[in-house]
């Protein structure tokens, strides 16, 4: 019996480890391939929510699925043009100095146009309800974010790894001197990169905006998790980071059946325990110009 | 070549540390200095988890501050607010010390926080200031870290168990009940679910999970698997803040149908979970909907004001201001000595409720009456606000108020 129960943990552990990747994606897409440490990742994920807030009421909730992750995307095209194209060749101090002064302006501009208080947003109606799989308890909303997640990280996989842009891609994060010298500009690439990763984020918080507290600091909270993902997976690794993942959020569900109270403990352990036996990460590549 | 892989890895590792940081990160302080007018201090959290609470406690006291002024100030002299962001308790009591000896603030007001209340009362009991509470729960502050210089209109938790608990027994949701409960893994938790457990055992109930859950966690499906596994009679709440938001979310989200009550509660935190969502029977200090003129008319002026209806910490900001004025008014001096007297004295005070309030010399703590009410069905709801029914007030109209101030049990030593 307690197997039973314990296997539903690790499904519903699966379930949550789709969101932890949606966030944790971007960012690793992001690292890989200008090497900005972006700590303003989450608060592009809580100005997604607050998109999808402000949109719903206006377009519905289907137009700002569809809408948000894009506009955010877009927001990401401009900071990246604007800001981080300066960072890429400089110290990694410098860009985490910037994301962290990003963060910081993004957030409080959220508490001052929408104020701190939580705003109200729910499941929409069609969307709510259980099924059941079984003795199995899954909310179809979480089913649909774990549908949804899927198709962006194949959608993400294919663009990388099968398409000529992803070789571009891929050779700028091994040798960007190499791409130069062959005559391609990796500029429209890296900004294409961070308009994905950010918009990723931006899609993370639509779908997460009716089962968590839509408040400023939102942002703040999850980025830490996702930091932890991408260092469990590796650095530069796309399927280090979906196995991470997927390990954490079955991990932090086993932990919470077993002893509660260590429950968001249980990932920094994960993460110090990978670090210890294997300091790439999972499959974390090596990297030239990390070398 | 070794070396600069580390590096990087050890920057990811530095930005996970950053994203930590970022979350307890504080505004700079609004100061403005004048003479001839009367300053008072208000501190209170408005960054973090805490910061949608406070930023209805500044509306409070603002509000309160505009109306002293316009019926023609205190003694003559207008009302200044010099507000502050108390942050963290080592910044409280930095701040509080800041507003007494430079800004020479007559009294100060605000605080949710237990931790922060704590330390702003240890600097107001040192420099001989008023500081009242206005929402730091913790029985402790009113036991054997109590003083004469800080006073409590904010209920104690064994006050909000009671005011609850009333409810509870009448709804016949305790005896011969199995509880489970959800306690946010702080002092603030502990002490709550401590108070709780101890009124729900006495009243016959009995617990089969008691489950403490980390600050940081905003997603609650491993704890909402294991309740339905337990099949509990009732599902209780002694979390905080934002994780009261994204648990009963998350709990309608799972379709679980075991009641649910609390035992801490602010208005903000179920105005913030959307339609459909909100459920079960919660304690409250004061509410919106609470029906004496005083109290309309407060909800009517702040309403107009701001465009939504008061939360209740609107209310201990509010009227902890409203109090120092009257006081300051009926002993003819702005002296933070002759205020403390004054309200140890038990002097009585309109709070908007049916029954005047007045602190007990005891403990400080500001006796007066309570509330509990109950989630409204999503398509009653007139608007956003709509969220609960008032279920009446504890204790009952014929009954002494103090019966449901915190015993006392002796803990509370006041230094003369």
């Amino acid at each position: 019996m307690a197997f039973v129960f314990l296997l539903e943990q690790v499904l519903n552990g699966l379930l949550v480890g789709a969101y932890y990747l949606l966030i944790a994606l971007g960012l690793s897409l992001i690292f890989s391939l200008g090497g900005i440490v972006n700590l303003s990742h989450g608060a592009f994920y809580a100005v997604g929510a607050y998109l999808a807030v402000t949109l719903t009421s206006r377009i519905g909730f289907a137009g700002a699925f569809v809408a948000s992750p894009l506009l955010v995307a877009l927001l990401g095209v401009v900071i990246e043009r604007l800001l981080f194209r300066r960072f890429y060749r400089s110290d990694p101090i410098l860009s985490l100095l910037l994301t962290f002064g990003l963060a910081m302006i993004i957030e409080q501009s959220l508490r001052i146009i929408f104020g701190a208080a939580p705003l109200p947003f729910s499941i929409p109606t069609a969307l709510r309800g259980q099924v059941f799989l079984g003795s199995f308890i899954y909310p179809r909303y979480r089913l649909i974010i774990f549908g949804v997640a899927l198709a962006a990280v194949i959608a993400t996989w294919f663009l990388v790894y099968r398409t000529a842009f992803g070789r571009v891609v891929r050779a700028g994060v091994q040798n960007p001197d190499m791409v130069g010298a062959l005559g391609i500009s990796l500029q429209p690439y890296m900004t294409a990169i961070a308009a994905l990763g950010i918009g990723l984020a931006g899609l993370a918080g639509v779908l997460l905006a009716p089962i968590s507290g839509v408040h400023p600091a939102m942002g703040a909270e999850i980025l830490t998790a996702a930091f932890v993902v991408v260092v469990i997976g590796g650095l530069g690794s796309f399927w280090g980071v979906i196995a991470a993942a997927a390990l954490v959020g079955v991990v932090r569900g086993l932990t919470i059946y077993v002893f509660p109270p260590a429950g968001e403990a249980s990932m920094y352990l994960l993460m110090a325990l990978v670090l210890l036996l294997r300091p790439r990460g999972l499959l974390g590549e090596r990297i030239q110009k990390f070398e | 070549m070794a070396h600069s892989d580390d590096l990087t890895r050890r920057m990811l590792l530095k930005g996970a540390a950053g994203a930590t940081a970022l979350a307890g990160l504080g505004m700079p302080a609004i100061v403005k200095a004048q003479s001839d007018v009367i300053r008072i201090g208000h501190l209170t959290p408005v960054t973090g988890f805490l910061g949608p609470l406070g930023e209805f406690a500044q509306m409070g006291v603002k509000l309160a501050a505009e109306e002293i002024n316009a019926a023609g100030g205190v003694l003559g002299r207008k009302v200044e607010l010099v507000i502050e962001d108390s942050v963290n308790p080592q910044t409280a009591s930095a701040k509080a010390e800041r507003l007494i000896e430079r800004d020479k603030v007559a009294m100060i007001i605000g605080e949710i926080s237990s931790a922060s209340a704590l330390a702003i009362g240890q600097v107001a009991n040192r420099t001989k200031t008023v500081f009242i509470n206005t929402g730091a729960n913790s029985d402790a502050l009113r036991g054997a870290s109590c003083n004469p210089f800080m006073f409590h209109i904010e209920a104690a938790n064994s006050m909000m168990v009671t005011a609850v608990g009333t409810y509870l027994k009448t709804e016949n949701m305790i005896k011969g009940k199995k509880w489970y409960s959800l306690t946010a893994d702080y002092a603030f938790g502990h002490d709550l679910f401590r108070v709780a457990k101890k009124f729900v055992t006495e009243n016959g109930g009995e617990f089969i999970g008691e489950e403490l859950v980390p600050t940081d966690a905003t997603d609650f499906s491993p704890y909402l698997l294991k309740i339905r596994q337990a099949q509990p009679d009732i599902v209780a709440s002694n979390l905080a803040g934002n994780q009261i938001t994204n648990f009963i979310k998350q709990y309608a989200e799972y379709g679980l149908q075991f009641p649910i009550t609390g035992f801490g509660f602010d208005t903000a935190v179920a105005w913030g979970a959307g339609k459909g969502n909100f459920s079960g029977i919660w304690p409250l200090i004061w509410h919106h909907m609470v029906d004496t003129p005083s109290s309309k008319k407060f909800v009517e002026a702040f309403t107009k004001k701001y465009g939504k209806p008061p939360e209740n910490q609107c209310w201990g900001d509010y009227n902890s201001l409203k109090i120092v004025a009257q006081s300051f008014t009926e002993i003819k001096a702005a002296d933070p000595q002759k205020l403390a007297e004054h309200l140890r004295k038990g002097a009585k005070f309109d709070i908007l409720k049916s029954r005047e309030g007045y602190f007990r010399a005891y403990d400080n703590q500001m006796v007066q009456e309570m509330y509990a009410v109950r989630a409204k069905d999503s398509d009653k709801m007139k608007d956003q606000w709509d969220i609960y029914d008032p279920l009446g007030s504890v204790p009952s109209p014929n009954e002494d108020l103090e019966v449901l101030a915190p015993p006392k049990d002796g803990t509370c030593k006041m230094q003369a």
